[in-house]
């Protein structure tokens, strides 16, 4: 008895919050058309920075590599000279690579860079239908150089680049 | 060893006297021998009277993959013997060849679901290996962090726990609630599951301009949709027709098997490690932590439902506390340095060189921290060897313990009632097999 009266009488508490929410907008989007933004900090997919002038950021350092803990990157430098200089300093990343299918998105690589060249950016959907094309080159990962400014190599005079160029915006005081 | 590994279908004793029980022969594998597997299950199993059945590895109510190994007779489970190691993935193991800031986002897939709890007890236990200390700032975020991933966990127990018993409303409202938990992590960290937040003396970094608001919303919103879950649930007879009375432990034997966090509160006995070893200065908050009596399905749901007024409570009185300052130590032997001071101080270059090429490193000893994640007590033993890896890494995970007694909560039960058991003592797969 007890359990009929239960069925009456509490069933319909349920049955009326369910109904309630009919007059609530819905919480869900219509992916693909539609997309949520990201937070600022989102650590999606990795872009190689250059400054304004057109030479990367990257000094072929390696930290990046030495910090990842899925070991997903590989860097090979090469020295920069004045007649075909890459970077400011006196190396650059010959060969660049990130494996996107070890990668983990743990960002470790942005903190550990120092010039704050490699940086996860919001997501843009790593996908590939073969192993090899997850291999991130780094013609895909370099950001293209700001409009009306030379790609590298550059030509650049002597002197000016000896040194790294000073000092690097930080990351951990943007936002 | 081959000769004693037994398969079930070549026991010729359990074909001779019942051949229409015995399942198709070639399917069923076990990699015990007879004699093991006798001192599982009852003897009437052997002679066909009863059932073997293979619930899982891939049955979705087991939430995950879990294999339980089940004796029936008829409906009646007389014998449940959970079988888990299919998700291991060597977490531990891969933790012992990483240094310290490196294995912190292997921390993250232990207890997926509450990855910030594991970041936490991994760190502290680093913090108190090498003696560092945490920014009052960072702890009271840390604290905040952590009660929004006990309410993180709770809710996708909630969710998936009544989608078993057949309540399906509520798992979307879960869901749709978790969502909001799930933007501040991803304000905080840049990551909705994976978070990597908290590092050894602090966190990443501090929290953005948005955070407040973020969890402003969450404490405004969620009493109402606390309240929306007990309309669904609490009253329903239904759903205390399948929970109340099912599933007893009783608080000694939950005790025996080292059963923590609701599943053992829920039994009445008073034991959080928030109150018992206070850490990241959780002794400054007033909260009570709420407590069954009967030890039964019911009483973990009302334990789990009850401790999200308790988090709010804390989250409040944590943001009110909030002040400004630094939320990483300023020792630079274990914390990187800022970027910016790295462009013209040699000393903060060599640093950040030496943390992100070979990380820092611990004494030599041995310790154990343990924090209250929303499945029980999360505690990582820690062991040092001097050099910047740790000896030995090992995760005291809530799951694995909290498993163990299945076969003891589903004595005598029906089938459909170890669904309800499972899902009552909120496990995660990755957190039982690390
Ligand atoms: S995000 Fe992490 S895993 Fe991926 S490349 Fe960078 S450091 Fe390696
Ligand atoms: S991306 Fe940064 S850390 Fe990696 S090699 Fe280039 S400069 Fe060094």
């Amino acid at each position: 008895m007890g359990l009929i009266k239960d069925v009456l009488t509490k069933l319909p508490t349920g049955f009326a919050t369910v109904l309630k929410t009919l007059k609530d907008k819905p919480v869900t989007v219509q992916y693909p058309e539609e997309t949520r933004p990201m937070s600022a900090r989102f650590r999606g997919r990795h872009h190689l920075k250059r400054y304004d002038d057109g030479l990367e950021r990257c000094i072929g350092c390696s930290l990046c590599a030495a910090a990842c803990p899925a070991d997903a990157i590989y860097v090979e430098a090469a020295e920069n000279t004045n007649e075909e200089r890459y970077s400011p300093g006196e190396r650059y990343s010959k060969t660049y690579e990130i494996n996107m299918l070890r990668c983990i998105f743990c960002g470790y690589c942005e903190d550990a860079c120092p010039t704050n060249a490699i940086v996860l950016e919001s997501l843009e959907f790593p996908t590939g239908y073969t192993r090899e094309s997850m291999i991130y080159k780094k013609d895909m990962l370099l950001e293209s150089p700001p409009i009306s400014v030379a790609a590298t190599p550059q030509r650049t005079p002597p002197g000016k680049y000896d040194r790294p160029i000073l000092p690097y915006p930080p990351i951990d005081t943007a936002e | 060893m081959v000769n004693e590994t037994t398969k079930i279908s070549e026991q010729a004793l359990i074909v001779e006297n019942s051949p229409q029980n015995v399942v198709n022969t070639e399917d069923v594998q076990l990699d015990i021998t007879m004699e093991q597997l006798k001192k599982l299950v009852s003897p009437r199993a052997l002679t066909g009277e009863t059932m073997l059945l293979n619930m899982g590895p891939q049955h979705p109510s087991t939430h995950g993959v879990l294999r339980l190994l089940l004796e029936l007779d008829g409906e009646t489970v007389i014998n449940c013997i959970p079988d888990i190691g299919f998700l291991h993935t060597g977490i531990e193991k891969t933790a012992e060849s990483k240094n310290f800031l490196k294995a912190i986002p292997l921390t993250d897939r232990t207890d997926y679901l509450a990855p910030m709890s594991n970041n936490l007890a991994f760190c502290g236990a680093v913090e108190k290996l090498v003696g560092i200390d945490v920014p009052q700032r960072a702890q009271y975020l840390r604290v905040i962090l952590m009660e929004l991933t006990r309410m993180n966990s709770h809710l996708v127990w909630l969710g998936t726990h009544a989608l078993d018993i057949g309540a399906m409303s509520v798992f979307l409202y879960c869901m749709r609630e978790r969502e909001m938990i799930l933007d501040v992590y991803e304000a905080v960290s840049g990551a909705r599951m994976m978070s990597s937040f908290i590092r050894p003396g602090g966190l990443w970094r501090d929290v953005p301009a948005n955070f407040g608001s973020l969890v402003q919303k969450i404490l405004d919103v969620f009493p109402r949709r606390v309240g929306e879950y007990d309309k669904l649930l609490k009253d329903n007879p239904m759903w205390k027709e399948r929970t109340v009375g099912v599933g007893k432990i009783s608080a000694e034997d939950a005790i025996a098997w080292g059963m923590t966090g609701p599943c053992l509160r829920g039994s009445g006995v008073n034991y959080d490690v928030r109150k018992a070893a206070p850490y990241s200065s959780y002794d400054h908050f007033e909260f009570s932590v709420p407590l069954g009596t009967n030890g039964d399905v019911y009483d973990r749901y009302r334990c789990r439902l009850d401790e999200f007024e308790q988090s709010m409570s804390i989250i409040r009185q944590a943001m009110k506390k909030l002040t400004p300052g630094p939320v990483m130590t300023d020792d630079r032997k274990v914390a990187p340095p800022p970027k910016h001071e790295i462009a013209y101080s040699m000393e903060s270059l060599i640093h950040h060189f030496k943390l992100w090429t070979e990380g820092f490193r611990a004494p030599e000893g041995e310790v154990y921290f343990a924090v209250e994640s929303g499945k029980g007590e999360y505690g990582v033993l820690l062991s040092g060897d001097g050099s910047p890896k740790p000896r030995r890494v090992h995760m005291r995970a809530p799951s694995f313990n909290n498993l163990q007694p299945l076969g003891v909560m589903s004595q005598g039960c029906l089938l459909a009632d170890l669904v309800a058991i499972i899902g009552s003592v909120d496990i995660v797969l990755g957190d039982v097999d690390r």
